[in-house]
């Protein structure tokens, strides 16, 4: 058992993950500061999104260990990884169309996540001021009231990125958020995430490489559930073998 | 708009009054004893109906099981009443007096340990929502930790709903049997099968479940009533959002069971017996239609749906006997495909916009009429 590394605000090694004898993830290492933005990028199928799944537990790893600020997030449920700070939006946008977007954000406010809490939760003059402050950043402050099942698709991407902004997690996990998105709602988005991205680490999914470039710290290239290369847009641009298999196509 | 905080609003406030004006003023001016007292076991099944709103409805678990939990407060009840009136005087003609009587026929010589604590009226009381609390507290934390849900969860329960009758019913000198608990007489010493005892009954019963219609609506207005609406939608959402899904099931499931189970012993208390004919898959899936025919998302709804329902059935199958089943079928199969939202969808898409379109209409009317001014100079009155 290798020692709790507290360098890192997040230490993956040695994961692995097999679905009947196939690696979609193997033995995959790698690192990320605090207050870095880290890209994940590479072919369909490169095991992108298994690992942010094994990361906020939805999948179980068949190997490896995810350290957390020095805690072992393999060992905990999906709901405990969250409190201890790590949160995740989904590719497809995730949000409750039963519910108004200010009801939606409220969920996500974090406090009153006990069933006894719940009942109990008052809808304060605090929780009011973030939902309404967290809607200014996501421009969605006009339609509070508003159900989400009638936000359009960009407003939906919008609303779980708030909601995962309610939340302050340290590590903000996002799934291809531009994907569906016109110009002017990805250039909006671009803006939206150098704001929310201040103050914590993010892993960002995404294949539009200009938006790439424009966010991107470090960038890791993931191939058959294998590290490719690692490092800044432009060394991994330069590389060959992230030419051929990725951005040559 | 964004407040949606309150307790009931001004519509509900009114639904309640309504409610409480038909149950508790009209329906007793009208009715006979013996019409009224069929009311009354109706309103228990209303309890039923309205734990099913918020567990079905508004949370997405579908219980066909919910039989048991009515069955487990009507039993725990009728054992205390049956305990009541196996005084040994009131049983000396058999071989052991002092205990129940069916006991007696089945060669039992002593009341089985699980039975004396039913001589205690509060231990009773409480037992009525504790067991069958706790017992859907491990059939929901067995299946919603394992993340059991949707029709493999409602097989289960009518599984379980199954396996209680057939124990019920194989456990005859234990449970009474097929024939349940009969012959209860008095509670504390009064008879509760007087006319005038009857008439009270009903009274608690309605008032009882006024009481539970407002717990519910105050659990849905609570966050943890939108968290069941926002886990029916996207259950993986709310989970990372740091909630523990399962806990939220298990305790929408026993508060619908104990609803349940208030109902199940109100109903032991007006009908004057018990039996496993009312635990069983077939009264299961008829309170899931009562919750389906008056709207799985209305609590209201459900209580006028029970009704409803019940009083055809009542009509029907004194007429119709075999053809009744068949048209509760044909009822839940009509509501499910035409119209999911029940009676309360159909009142709130089609009666409620006519009603306030006639009220706006008189309004305006009074206002032509009141006052010599013409229209524009006042604006017409808002809504």
């Amino acid at each position: 058992m290798i020692a709790p590394n507290t360098d890192f605000l997040l230490a993956v090694s040695g994961l692995t993950v097999s679905f009947d004898g196939f690696k979609a993830v193997d033995d995959l290492s790698f690192y990320v500061d605090e207050n870095e933005i880290r890209v994940i990028i590479g072919p369909n199928g490169a095991g992108k999104t298994t690992v942010l799944d094994l990361i906020c537990g939805r999948t179980k790893a068949t190997a490896g260990t995810i350290q957390f600020k020095g805690r072992e997030l393999t060992e905990l449920k999906e709901h405990q990884i969250v409190q201890s700070g790590v949160g995740r939006k989904f590719q497809n946008p995730s949000i409750y169309d039963d519910l108004t977007v200010f009801e939606n954000l409220e969920i996500s406010f974090p406090r009153g996540r006990s069933v006894w809490g719940a009942l109990a939760f008052k809808r304060d003059a605090e929780v009011t001021d973030r939902v309404q402050a967290v809607a200014e950043t996501i421009f969605l402050r006009d339609l509070l009231g508003e159900r989400a099942e009638f936000l359009s698709h960009g407003q939906k991407q919008w609303l779980e990125i708030g909601m995962l902004l309610i939340q302050d997690p340290e590590l903000l996990m996002l799934d291809e958020p531009v994907a569906g998105m016109s110009v002017p709602e990805r250039r909006k988005t671009a803006e939206l995430l150098n704001t929310i991205i201040q103050g914590r680490s993010v892993i960002v999914i995404e294949h539009d490489m200009k938006f790439v470039e424009d966010i991107a710290h470090k960038v890791t290239v993931l191939h058959q559930g294998k590290v490719l290369a690692e490092g800044s847009m432009d060394t991994v641009k330069a590389d060959p073998r992230v030419v051929e298999v990725y951005l040559g196509h | 708009m964004v407040n949606g905080t309150h307790f009931l609003n001004r519509r509900e406030l009114l639904g309640v009054l309504v409610l409480a004006a038909l149950i508790l003023v009209v329906l007793p001016l009208t009715l006979d004893g013996f019409r009224l007292n069929l009311v009354g076991k109706y309103l228990t099944y209303a309890f039923v109906a309205l734990g099913l709103v918020l567990c079905w409805g508004n949370a997405g678990i579908l219980s066909l099981g919910q039989g048991i939990f009515f069955g487990l407060g009507g039993y725990c009840m009728a054992m205390y009443l049956k305990l009541q009136a196996s005084t040994p005087e009131a049983t000396k003609i058999q071989s052991t007096p002092g205990i129940p009587d069916f006991m007696d026929w089945n060669q039992i010589t002593a009341l089985p340990w699980f039975w004396e604590p039913f001589n205690n009226l509060a231990f009773t009381l409480l037992a009525i929502i504790l067991v069958p609390s706790l017992f859907a507290f491990i059939i929901g934390a067995a299946m919603f930790k394992r993340r059991v849900g949707g029709v493999y969860f409602a097989i289960i329960t009518q599984a379980i709903a199954a396996i209680l009758t057939i124990l019920i019913v194989g456990q005859q000198g234990y449970t009474g049997g097929i024939n349940g608990i009969t012959d209860l007489r008095t509670l504390q010493g009064w008879d509760i099968r007087t006319d005038a005892a009857k008439t009270i009954l009903y009274f608690v019963c309605a008032l009882l479940l006024i009481g539970a219609l407002l717990l519910a609506q105050l659990v849905r207005r609570s966050k943890l009533g939108r968290l069941l609406v926002a886990m029916r939608d996207k259950e993986d959402r709310v989970r990372f959002s740091g909630y523990d899904v399962a806990n939220f099931k298990i305790f929408v499931f026993c508060f619908a069971a104990a609803l349940a189970a208030v109902g199940g012993a109100m109903f032991t208390l007006q009908v004057g017996f018990m039996s496993p004919s009312f635990v069983g898959i077939v009264p299961s899936i008829e309170m899931v239609i009562f919750a389906a025919v008056g709207g799985r998302l209305s609590l209201f709804g459900a209580i006028y749906g029970t009704l409803l329902v019940n009083f055809a059935k009542t009509s029907l199958s004194e007429s119709f006997p075999e053809l009744w089943l068949l048209g509760l079928g044909g009822l839940f199969i009509a509501v499910v495909m035409a119209f999911p939202n029940g009676l309360a969808g159909l009142y709130a898409s089609y009666v409620e916009p006519a009603f306030l379109n006639l009220i706006a209409a008189v309004k305006t009317r009074i206002a032509r009429v009141a006052s010599p001014i013409p229209d524009g100079a006042r604006g017409a009155p808002a809504e």
